[in-house]
């Protein structure tokens, strides 16, 4: 990490509020469903944040974590 | 586990006059309850249809809150002297260790984040402290209720007993009879909330084990095929292991000691001597009474309301509606203060309800994903949380239990100096070291809760209470300072380290009101007499708002 992603609460102690508008998103959703709605999701977010040196930096370690994790578990 | 105390039957009593309150259910709330009421003079019966403490360690997390509630109730010590003290966790996937958190980061507090303790010592030592009020508190062992009738001024009770029935009138009834109480059934209230499928197994046993006293949260772990798995070190080298076992486990099975010991073996190694102390497999709901006083009858604990046990807040959450209620009770008995107090219990402890079911909601929610989707996110959680602290804030393995705000509620003052640093009406009281006028060291917590106090910071110059004394009599003033102040009709507190003024935003003037359940009812920027008069009017459902807003 270089150090451009933030390290402070960015959910202002509600991480748990965040946590579940997300998941309470995919309710009802097929899998193909929650995956377009993951991707718009991105794109909009990627639009928030703005600044490309800040989105590849994200892009960075959401790749690192995914080999590591020996991608996602069924 | 000890040999389990067994209490001699109670001989049915003689007819006797009508009770202030009867409490029923023996357990931790309902001694709590009992104890409170006990040492605020008013004489308390509790029928508990068994004859002994809970059987296996049930409860073991106290929380701080719960060691300063008992502190009052003088019983706090004996708890801490023997439990666990712990005050970190760490969150491991398989064998990697994600993060450990610090519950209680910060010295200057005289109880720990948590204690373990079996339920069985909680009681043993609860009903010890009761049998320190034998004039005040009439404890009956195998008193059934077996009917209960209303009326406008209190309730009937039928009670069976070993040596035949009487009937019992009391002018409010507490129900303190656990998750499947009969005392709702009785009265025909539903108990609405969603059962969660997920069944896990707790398996007590006693080890000489090296496991640092700490909370030990696994998801995935390599040693249990199930999706999580928590561990807790209680006294005498008991351990509990909480294993996740999945929707389709069978219950029956999963409780034989020949299934249990080998999940056991495989977290502890094959070498370890290991006891199995208890185990049970469960599966839990998260629900709550729509409302928590019906008439004369007051539901504590987990009669009113029950969650998942991870964060620890069933009963902790009891032991706070103990104090929420009791002192409300007290005032209304002795005719200081009107019935319809008792509707805030409902109020504060009903949001307390509903943000303790929303906590263990969300962590049930996250250790169990239902779908692919809620699955990716909670992997992805997992997988970036070891390099990401956002992430460490989205994982959720627990949110431990703590005291309930009750801003915005009836009986606190709206806030005049909102912008102002340290607690704000309806903020639980924090602890700091003091030094009392004798130069004895002690802890502020000790000097709040009770009676209602007002808490005055003062500079160089003592504070003018003026006519408060007139205005608010029997209020207690507590004033806090750097040096020894001379303050007629006050307690002085010398802030030796300066963390009371710190963590209550004290400066020369700040004054707080402060409710016998120890949660700030106001604060004012200096002391106004009039001001604080009105504020404890409100805090004691006199004035018209309080009450109004609580119905």
């Amino acid at each position: 990490m270089t150090g451009l992603l933030r390290r402070d609460d960015g959910f202002s102690g509600r991480a748990d509020d965040v946590y579940e508008s997300l998941i309470r998103a995919h309710q009802g959703l097929s899998d193909e469903e929650s995956a377009a709605l993951n991707a718009r999701l991105v794109l909009i977010l990627a639009h928030e944040v703005g600044d490309p040196a800040v989105l590849a930096e994200a892009i960075a370690l959401a790749q690192r974590t995914l080999r590591r994790a020996d991608g996602p578990r069924s | 586990m000890t040999a389990q105390p067994r209490f001699a039957p109670t001989p049915a009593p003689e007819p006797g006059g009508r009770r202030p309150v009867v409490v029923i259910g023996a357990g931790p709330v309902g001694l709590t309850c009992a104890i409170d009421l006990a040492i605020r003079g008013v004489p308390v019966v509790v029928l508990d249809d068994d004859d002994t403490v809970a059987t296996g360690s049930r409860a073991i997390c106290w929380a701080k809150r719960t060691l300063e509630i008992w502190d009052r109730l003088g019983v706090g010590q004996r708890m801490v002297d023997k439990g666990v003290t712990w005050q970190a966790g760490r969150v491991f996937r398989g064998e990697e260790e994600l993060y450990r958190f610090d519950l209680l980061p910060e010295s200057g507090h005289r109880r720990p984040a948590f204690i373990n303790l079996q339920q069985y010592y909680v009681e043993e030592y609860l009903i010890a402290r009761a049998a320190e009020f034998p004039d005040l508190i009439d404890l009956r062992w195998r008193h059934e209720v077996t009917g209960l009738r209303q009326g406008a001024e209190g309730a009937r009770l039928d009670v069976a007993t070993p040596d035949g029935a009487y009937a019992l009138e009391a002018e409010w009834v507490l129900a303190a009879d656990g998750a499947r109480s009969p005392t709702r059934t009785r009265l025909g209230l539903p108990f609405p909330g969603p059962r969660f499928e997920e069944r896990f197994l707790i398996a007590d046993v006693t080890m000489k084990a090296d496991f640092p006293t700490e909370r030990l949260f696994w998801f995935e772990p390599t040693f249990h095929a199930g999706q999580s798995a928590l561990l807790h070190r209680q006294p005498d080298d008991v351990f509990r292991i909480d294993f996740q076992l999945g929707p389709e486990a069978d219950p029956e099975l999963e409780r034989q000691p020949e299934r249990v010991m080998p999940r056991v073996r495989a977290v502890v190694g094959e070498d370890t001597p290991v006891t199995l102390e208890w185990c049970s497999v469960y599966s839990f709901r998260c629900a709550r009474l729509e409302r928590f006083v019906h008439g004369r009858v007051v539901f504590v604990g987990d009669s009113a309301h029950v969650v998942s046990p991870f964060g620890a807040r069933g009963g902790n959450g009891g032991i706070q509606d103990a104090d929420n209620l009791c002192w409300k009770l007290a005032l209304v008995l002795r005719g200081e203060a009107p019935e319809s107090l008792i509707a805030t219990y409902d109020e504060e402890r009903g949001h307390a309800a509903d943000e303790n079911i929303l906590h263990s909601s969300r962590t049930t929610n996250f250790m169990t994903p239902k779908t692919k989707a809620e699955r990716l996110f909670r992997d992805g959680v997992l997988a970036l949380a070891a390099e990401a602290p956002f992430a460490r804030a989205l994982l959720n393995a627990g949110r431990l239990s703590r005291p309930c705000r009750l801003a915005g509620f009836s009986l606190q003052t709206p806030d005049p100096i909102p912008q102002a640093d340290g607690l704000r009406p309806g903020d639980p009281c924090v602890d700091a070291p003091v030094v009392d006028a004798a130069g004895r060291a002690g802890w502020l917590l000790d000097r709040l809760g009770g009676p209602f106090t007002l808490l005055v910071f003062a500079g160089a110059e003592a504070p003018d209470l003026g006519p408060l004394p007139d205005l608010a009599p029997g209020l207690r003033c507590v004033v806090v300072a750097e040096r020894l102040l001379a303050v007629p009709a006050a307690e002085m507190l010398r802030d030796a380290e300066g963390l009371a003024g710190l963590r209550y935003g004290g400066k020369p003037g700040t004054a707080y009101l402060i409710r016998p359940d120890a949660h700030v009812a106001a604060r004012f920027a200096e002391v106004d007499p009039a001001r604080v008069a009105e504020a404890l009017a409100r805090a004691t459902g006199r004035s018209g708002t309080a009450a109004r807003e609580a119905a």
